[in-house]
């Protein structure tokens, strides 16, 4: 079965920047999701922001994958946020208490100012 | 700027449409009913009589996040090579019989039927001195093709492990990997000791007796760890108090009659 999923890099302000996920987070989705934080982050970089507005699908070898997503950018001296999250996937933030470590707001501005950025 | 999964070499400012990888395997639409609905502390069902139900009702779940020792991804994976199987009947078999593959004196107290998401297994783990672990595990995932555990406070481990199965080159694979840290200082000193090596054995076991029961040939049971976060978490260190190898260890020592429960004997 194919699938595509499409992830785009957004800098939201001097200190944010934002990954804008279209469709699937699955272990699949490791190489070119670690590649969008290269991407998200430079020196200048404090928060960054998921966008999952548009998510299409998540399974449990994604929820990995955002923990070791988590590593990555707290090892970076960064903070992870989110927003756009349907109910459903919000529950399973909660379920898995990813949202104890990624901040959970309603929209990207209110990210960005949770972030101070 | 724009990345696709499976070109972790590409040209990142290029969107082209690939395949997944076939260890993602892809369902057909996504269902809410694949996972559990959140839950802020386990409750346990019915278990036998001969089970030592301690350390799970009224816990809440911790996974890697909420975990102290070092994060580990661990990966175990075996081809079914010769076995006429497709990863769903695997998949199917092995939610319906979970605990029967696991190495003896182990015991898994699950549903009846077959693994859904949001149902409580209740953990009985043969320890070193024949001793018993007592803990458990939630469903968080279910699929056709792969289910997913998460652990409570106390367990060895705080822990997402995946179960999954796909086919490569017309062979079934099995795999399963954990992201896991010690959930403790106590179970993090002997993750170099005992407990790295005593999960690798189980597992390693467990994917052998599967493979096995679908007449697979030339079974070999590949491994691989990771150490994504070398950092331990300090701030979880007092995840001891909740330590279910003490706890149940204190337990058999001040009520005699457990001493006949499962203790990795039988």
């Amino acid at each position: 079965m194919t699938t595509t999923t499409t992830i785009e890099v957004r800098r939201l302000s001097p200190s944010a920047s934002s990954i804008i996920i279209h469709g699937d987070i699955t272990s699949g989705t490791e190489p070119a999701l670690m590649d969008a934080c290269a991407q998200a982050s430079d020196d200048a970089t404090r928060s960054i922001v998921l966008d999952f507005s548009d998510l299409a699908y998540l399974n449990s070898g994604g929820i990995g994958l955002l923990v070791t997503l988590l590593v990555r950018v707290q090892r970076q001296g960064q903070r992870l946020l989110a927003f756009g999250l349907s109910e459903h996937y919000r529950q399973i933030f909660e379920l898995t208490r990813l949202d104890d470590a990624i901040g959970i707001h309603d929209s990207e501005a209110a990210a960005l100012v949770a972030a101070g950025a | 700027m724009t990345t696709e999964t499976g070109q972790p070499g590409g040209d990142p400012t290029e969107a082209i449409p690939t395949e997944a990888s076939p260890a993602a395997p892809m369902p057909a639409a996504p269902a809410a009913s694949n996972w559990a609905a959140p839950v802020s502390r386990l409750a346990v069902g019915v278990v036998p009589t001969d089970a030592l139900n301690l350390n799970v009702a009224g816990r809440r779940l911790a996974g890697p996040v909420q975990g102290f020792g070092q994060l580990w991804q661990k990966t175990y994976r075996v081809r079914l090579t010769g076995a006429d199987v497709t990863p769903a009947a695997v998949i199917r078999t092995w939610k319906e019989h979970f605990g029967d593959f696991w190495p003896k004196g182990n015991h898994f107290y699950g549903p009846l039927t077959s693994l859904q998401p949001g149902e409580v297994a209740l953990l009985n783990l043969a320890l070193p001195g024949k001793m018993t672990l007592s803990t458990g595990v939630l469903v968080i995932f279910a699929d056709d093709e792969s289910f997913a555990f998460m652990t409570p406070e106390g367990h060895q481990f705080a822990s997402f492990i995946t179960f999954s199965s796909y086919a490569d080159d017309g062979v079934a694979v099995v795999q399963i990997q954990a992201l896991l840290r010690a959930s403790d200082p106590l179970y993090e000193l002997s993750m170099p000791i005992v407990a790295q090596r005593t999960e690798d054995r189980f597992w390693n076991d467990t994917l052998w007796a599967l493979a096995a029961s679908f007449g697979a040939a030339d079974v070999t049971v590949e491994m691989e760890r990771v150490c994504v976060d070398h950092r331990r978490q300090w701030r979880y260190a007092g995840n001891i108090r909740q330590n279910a190898a003490i706890r149940t260890a204190l337990y058999k020592l001040t009520h005699p009659r457990a001493w006949f429960h499962h203790s990795g004997d039988a």
